[in-house]
């Protein structure tokens, strides 16, 4: 099955929850350094959390049956931590994950999941403890983001979230793949340059 | 709101535009690149139809899949050839400088754009490698980026970005004997925590800091990531430019005294305004040695583990995993614990001065028996002037291996890796599960010298002890 990534406008994301539980939780454990071993992305869906799963031998939320076709994960602070690598959320959206909440995010896996179109929102501690425990009492229950109420709900309870006003901007506006923006100033980009003691012999 | 900063100045130079999200056109000076996190960038690059804007601002090598033991092409594992191969290949097409195999340059991408003076203070540098922050040592901005990122400064040489907020930790006082750059940055990032440095640039300053040689600048500026901050500088001043000149890209001639007088105008100003400041002692810091499964789990060598119990709450549960993974108890002291394996390398700790150091601990010892060690140089350079300097033979003839540059057991992308429960000395920068090479090997961090020691002695040691002798 061919799988549709994020593209143009985010505005709202609905269906299935789970959680990953665990402070600081790092791009390491996310996506183990060997299966960088690749030059496309295109297998990571199957890697992710590969160690985190061994170990739990099939009861890791990622390996649950009812966690299949989930694409909301619930986790807690400093979720992916440590090594740059857009292996991370590459593995995450591959395997199905299209937004991430949590109590803060580390600011590289942040940024990457941006430049991919998918938003990582937070939350306080309290607020994050009473929604995994709402996930977690219900597998099948559907859930629903508006990105313009800043909330997520499931229609009984609703959880207020927060977002930075660029990525807010970014995602609202379908402008989070910067690429083409970014081309467009080459003029400015000259300009630049031109001012730049380092790149004009320290004129 | 920050200003004044060297952070500021140097920003202010690299503004393109105010892009409508609310971010700003960054200008990167510097964009370093290597085998890991470029493939897909590149591939990224055809797909959109696009080329290298500038392939001249952009430099690769090869360092995370490296065998160490035997860089021979084709490498025996062919996943990495076909990783080296494609970076080849992606160099060749668009134009851009490859430090290679068999090139005497060829080394981990932040010891390497250092040593041929790439790296200058008021760049902006750019790497899909969290811990480009190394760079900030010379006072440049340098972070990482991941690989959409790494796409767009090919196809722009800029990259859309957030300012930060910055940071004065300023560390009074020296450094005593027996405690390197390595156990500061340790001990700062067991007071400010792993994520305490989010949303924020951390400026190093203070008569410790300024004290250290630029490799040690390096280190610290080089673990800033660990401490959640993107980007760590360090002003630059007369360390700065004798280190820089002379070196192949360091500006020559009549441009040298221009270059200097532009440096020294971004260093912070006296009036500089900081988001935040933070005062620490430096001659009051032991050697430091992680325990649990951050970079923010460290304590004195002469400390014991902590118990989980009288943590702050928020620090508790990472702790009982830490406890529970590391097969380590509260209260037990960490000086003395038995290790298996001793690794002397990295970004972080694979410099000359690096081995120099762990190499006076080593000299007229052994490694203990059933230890395995390994010295993995971080460049071709590192690796020369160390053998010029005899330091080579010193661990050879203590029962180290000595090996060719690369990131080796650091992240155990290529053959050297953990067993099992395992347990190293490392001087490395990342202590996470799994991080070496097995699931549950172990990781204790320190400086090398303190990985010498602990190498001859087969456990944990208070580095102090051979210093004495």
């Amino acid at each position: 099955m061919k799988q549709e990534f994020p593209k143009g406008e985010i505005k709202s994301i609905q269906g299935r929850s789970f959680t990953i539980r665990g402070d600081d939780i790092d791009t390491d454990r996310i996506i183990p350094a060997r299966f960088l071993k690749c030059v496309s992305f295109a297998a990571l869906g199957e890697q992710v959390f590969a160690d985190d799963r061994k170990e739990l031998k099939g009861n890791h939320p990622f390996d649950l049956d009812h966690n299949k076709g989930a694409n909301i994960l619930i986790v807690n602070d400093n979720f992916g931590c440590g090594s740059s690598r857009e292996h991370a959320p590459q593995a995450l959206m591959r395997w199905g994950i299209r937004l991430i909440i949590g109590e803060s995010f580390a600011e590289i896996f942040f940024g990457n999941c941006l430049a991919l179109g998918i938003p990582c929102l937070t939350a306080t501690k309290k607020e994050i403890t009473k929604l995994q425990n709402l996930v977690e009492e219900d597998h099948t229950q559907k859930w629903y983001f508006k990105l313009k109420e800043l909330s997520i709900t499931n229609q009984i309870e609703t959880v207020k979230l927060d977002l930075e006003e660029g990525a807010y901007n970014m995602l609202s506006t379908g402008k989070w793949d910067a690429t083409s923006q970014l081309l467009d100033e080459e003029e400015k980009i000259k300009y630049t340059i031109s001012k730049l003691p380092y790149l004009n012999n320290f004129r | 709101m920050s200003s004044g900063t060297l952070y500021d100045k140097v920003w202010n130079f690299h503004q393109v535009k105010e892009l409508p999200g609310g971010s700003t056109q960054l200008f990167i000076g510097l964009h370093l690149i290597h085998e890991v996190t470029s493939p897909q960038a590149f591939s990224a690059l055809n797909e959109k139809n696009l080329g290298v804007k500038f392939p001249n601002l952009t430099v690769a090598t090869v360092d995370h899949i490296v065998p160490t033991s035997n860089q021979q092409r084709p490498f025996s594992d062919p996943l990495a050839e076909e990783m080296l191969a494609t970076l080849e290949n992606n160099c060749k097409t668009h134009g851009i400088k490859f430090h290679g195999i068999g090139s005497d340059s060829q080394g981990v991408v932040h010891v390497m754009a250092p040593e041929l003076g790439l790296t200058q203070p008021g760049m902006t540098v750019a790497c899909g490698d969290s811990h480009t922050s190394t760079h900030g040592a010379f006072g440049a901005i340098a972070f990482g980026i991941g690989t959409s990122q790494v796409r767009d400064v090919l196809a722009s040489q800029s990259l859309a970005m957030n300012k930060l907020k910055v940071r004065r930790i300023w560390v009074a006082g020296e450094l005593q004997k027996g405690v390197y750059a390595k156990d500061l940055i340790l001990h700062i990032i067991r007071h400010l925590g792993v994520k305490g440095g989010v949303g924020f640039a951390y400026e190093f300053a203070g008569p410790a800091i300024e004290k250290l040689s630029m490799e040690g600048r390096m280190t610290i500026c080089n673990m800033a990531i660990e401490g959640g901050a993107r980007c760590g500088y360090i002003n630059p001043d007369e360390t700065t430019f004798r280190y820089i000149k002379g070196k192949a890209h360091a500006p020559k001639g009549p441009e040298w005294d221009k270059a200097v007088s532009w440096w020294k105008s971004l260093a912070s100003d006296s009036k500089a305004t900081f988001d935040d400041e933070i005062q620490l002692d430096g001659s009051s810091i032991e050697p430091t040695v992680t325990w649990g499964i951050t970079p923010g789990q460290g304590i004195s060598i002469k400390e014991t583990i902590p118990n989980p119990e009288l943590l702050p709450k928020n620090e508790q549960q990472i702790a009982k995993d830490a406890c529970k993974y590391m097969n380590l108890k509260p209260d037990e002291p960490i000086e003395g614990k038995s290790i298996d394996v001793c690794f002397i390398g990295s970004c972080t700790n694979g410099r000359l001065s690096d081995l120099q150091e762990a190499s006076k601990i080593v000299k007229g010892h052994s490694v203990a028996t059933g230890i395995r060690a390994f010295v993995v140089p971080g460049s071709q350079k590192v690796a020369k002037e160390a053998k010029e300097k005899g330091i080579d033979k010193i661990f050879l003839k203590a029962g180290f291996e000595w090996r060719e540059p690369g990131c080796s057991m650091c992240l155990a992308m290529n053959p050297d890796k953990l067993e099992g429960r395992q347990i190293s000395a490392s001087s490395s920068n990342r202590n996470f599960k799994g991080r070496q090479g097995s699931a549950n090997g172990r990781t204790l961090l320190m400086s090398p010298a303190m990985v010498a020691a602990a190498a001859i002695n087969g456990k944990v040691t208070d580095v102090r002890n051979f210093l004495q002798e």
